[in-house]
């Protein structure tokens, strides 16, 4: 946290060009996610947003361009460069990928097992509290990824990514397949970690509700392209036809009448 | 690591005063609260009744050194002393007091633990029940065998054809290798004691009928147990943890007629036809090791094969190729079905497929032993 205070971006992103297989996703894309804030990725369906977040995450090399996280520029860095980086962020992905053969438990104590040199009983007592942190009920630690619904599981995968403490903190659609209180649960508990842990959140979202209560910058990407960046009000603003469509649809007008409703 | 990244607790002033101040320092966090937690098992705390921690020197404090403090502040309070905590920044104090209410909530959950006797039991209870399983799914397949048989057009041609290639075909190779070198090494084997006794034709019996009526079938077997029968359980296992199965189900299309028996009957054709191309390549093992060692020409030996194995012997050892298919392709894939949650249990079943239908394969082939035995076949 006492790093990030520094005024160069967590993370930035410059001319960046992926591919997927032979597909290109990413034509000059640039942005940055300045320090403290809920950096929001939207956009259609295959428009590339889990692909950026697996580029910046290192689990997918770009064809060219360059991604700085912490200032430290990380394509083309091996395992044993990269661990560093990795114990200072965490990642939380879109379908959970906790360990079906651990409880949640041991899901969330094995990175601080792995990176720490904490004794097993206060190993023990930290995963309880990030276990209830997330709102979990206590006694979902002893249970099997299988054995939980499809919200709780969410819930224990970022637990899991917040086993260390991270700085920064990488979520692949969190509300995605969640009943609305689930995911409204989300939303604050990600406004909860941003203002209490002073992290610094990445996230790719379709969900127009955790925009307005959560995102404070979002970006929107159309065919390999950035349109727009901004907070929601000012992309609401905005005349692109595409990003007019994705805010006036029938789906973000309600999103965004709650939304003032709230204010 | 330098003093400023570690966590610290420094007592001062003498241990008699009523209130002690105890200063913290440094970086209170999950990579700097290694060392001062095992300080802090063994701490001696002053007698004193008051305590008062000056946090204004924490560097940094995230979950895990907000957990520590409040632990420790926890216990002291318990044992009836004050405690105050003082210049905390303000934000680390809104950490502090978020720790604080959630720890209500986060006693670590110990599983149960299950005695010895318990454990057996369950595991009989499991095995039972995992048999009466079995037999309900070769039931299950037997129906469906029937219904389809009777409704040709329900047979899914297109998904037995791709099984034969990949389970019948893509196997040849390797089958056709190992059990040349089988036919080599029992040549080779009995090539020394054949011709002690000057009976060196007899190399056609010695390798002819073993080849046929036992080695090329339960070699065969064995080698589509480990090939095939590991990949039906692992493909219906995986299908069932993404919830494929259940997809199936609800569509309306069942997942016996779907998935095992298109793998059934295209391993019970290619079952037997593998074996006579088993039969081809270990009896020509055994006939290169015959020309090389015992001057058997490839003319004698084939002409001596035909009355050294007889029709029946031959037949002895293809009928039993479509019982070895169906064991290996029922087991394979109940496994399959049995999977359930994690990808440790894909591997278990998986495992758990080969060993037993390697087992029943060798069973079965002792059994069929000894009824060809009755018959004096």
């Amino acid at each position: 946290m006492e790093t990030s205070a520094t005024a160069s971006a967590v993370v930035d992103i410059r001319e960046l060009h992926t591919r997927y297989g032979m597909a290109v996703v990413h034509k000059n894309v640039s942005l940055t996610v300045q320090p403290g804030e809920v950096f929001a990725l939207v956009g259609g369906s295959g428009c590339g947003k889990s692909t950026l977040l697996r580029a910046v995450i290192m689990l997918l090399r770009p064809v060219s361009g360059s991604i700085r996280v912490f200032g430290r520029e990380v394509i083309g860095l091996n395992d044993e460069q990269a661990l560093p980086l990795r114990r200072r962020w965490g990642v939380m992905f879109e379908r959970g990928a906790l360990f079906s053969s651990l409880t949640v438990a041991e899901n969330v104590a094995m990175v601080l097992r792995e990176h720490t040199r904490l004794s097993a009983g206060l190993i023990d007592e930290v995963v309880a509290l990030k276990i209830a942190l997330t709102g979990l009920p206590a006694d979902a630690g002893s249970k099997y990824p299988s054995e939980l619904s499809g919200g709780m599981r969410k819930r224990a995968a970022l637990a899991r990514a917040l086993a260390l403490d991270p700085e920064l903190l990488f979520l692949d659609e969190p509300t995605a397949g969640l009943d609305p209180l689930s995911a409204s649960g989300i939303d604050e508990l990600v406004r909860n970690l941003r203002d209490t842990l002073g992290l610094t959140i990445m996230l790719v979202t379709h969900d127009l509700d955790l925009l307005w209560r959560a995102a404070d910058r979002v970006a929107v990407l159309d065919g390999g392209h950035i349109l727009g960046v901004g907070s929601m009000a000012e992309l609401s603003q905005m005349e692109h036809p595409a990003i007019r469509e994705y805010f006036y649809g029938p789906r973000g007008r309600a999103a965004r009448e709650q939304a003032w409703k709230k204010k | 690591m330098p003093a400023d990244h570690i966590a610290q607790l420094l007592i001062e002033a003498d241990a008699s005063a009523i209130s002690v101040p105890v200063r913290c320092t440094g970086a209170w966090t999950v990579r700097g609260i290694a060392a001062l937690e095992r300080q802090l098992a063994q701490m001696d705390w002053p007698a004193a009744s008051d305590l008062v921690f000056d946090g204004s020197a924490i560097s940094a404090l995230d979950t895990a050194g907000a957990w520590l403090l409040h632990r420790t502040l926890h216990a002291l309070q318990q044992r009836g002393k004050n405690v105050q905590v003082n210049g905390l920044r303000p934000e680390f104090d809104t950490l502090l007091q978020l720790v604080a209410s959630r720890s209500a909530h986060a006693e670590p959950v110990l599983p149960a633990r299950v005695g010895l006797l318990e454990n057996i039991g369950r595991r009989a209870w499991r095995n039972l029940w995992s048999l009466s399983d079995m037999l309900a799914f070769v039931g299950e397949s037997a129906t469906v065998l029937l219904r389809s048989l009777m409704q040709p057009s329900r047979i899914r041609w297109r998904a037995i054809l791709y099984n034969l290639q990949t389970a019948g075909f893509e196997a040849m190779p390797i089958i056709g290798l190992l059990t040349f070198l089988m036919g080599v090494v029992i040549a080779y084997q009995g090539a020394d004691q054949l011709q002690r006794f000057g009976a060196n034709i007899f190399i056609v019996e010695l390798v002819g009928l073993s080849m046929v009526r036992e080695l090329a079938p339960l070699l065969t077997a064995i080698i589509i147990a480990g090939r095939s029968g590991s990949a039906y359980a692992a493909q219906i296992g995986t299908m069932k943890i993404t919830e494929e199965i259940d997809a199936l189900r609800t569509i309306g299309v069942g997942s016996q007629e779907l998935l095992v028996l298109p793998k059934l009957l295209a391993l019970v054709i290619a079952l037997p036809l593998l074996t006579v191309f088993a039969d081809v390549t270990g009896i020509f093992g055994g006939m290169i090791m015959a020309s090389s060692k015992l001057d058997v020409s490839f003319n004698t030996f084939i002409n001596r094969l035909d009355e050294a194995v007889s029709l029946s012997s031959f037949l002895v050892g293809i009928v039993k190729a479509p019982v070895f298919a169906a064991i290996i392709a029922l087991v394979g894939c109940f496994q399959g079905f049995q999977v359930s949650g994690s990808a440790d249990s894909v591997g278990r079943q998986t495992t758990v497929s080969v060993v037993q239908s390697i087992f029943l394969v060798i069973l079965a082939d002792a059994l069929f032993s000894i009824v060809f035995n009755w018959f004096e076949l």
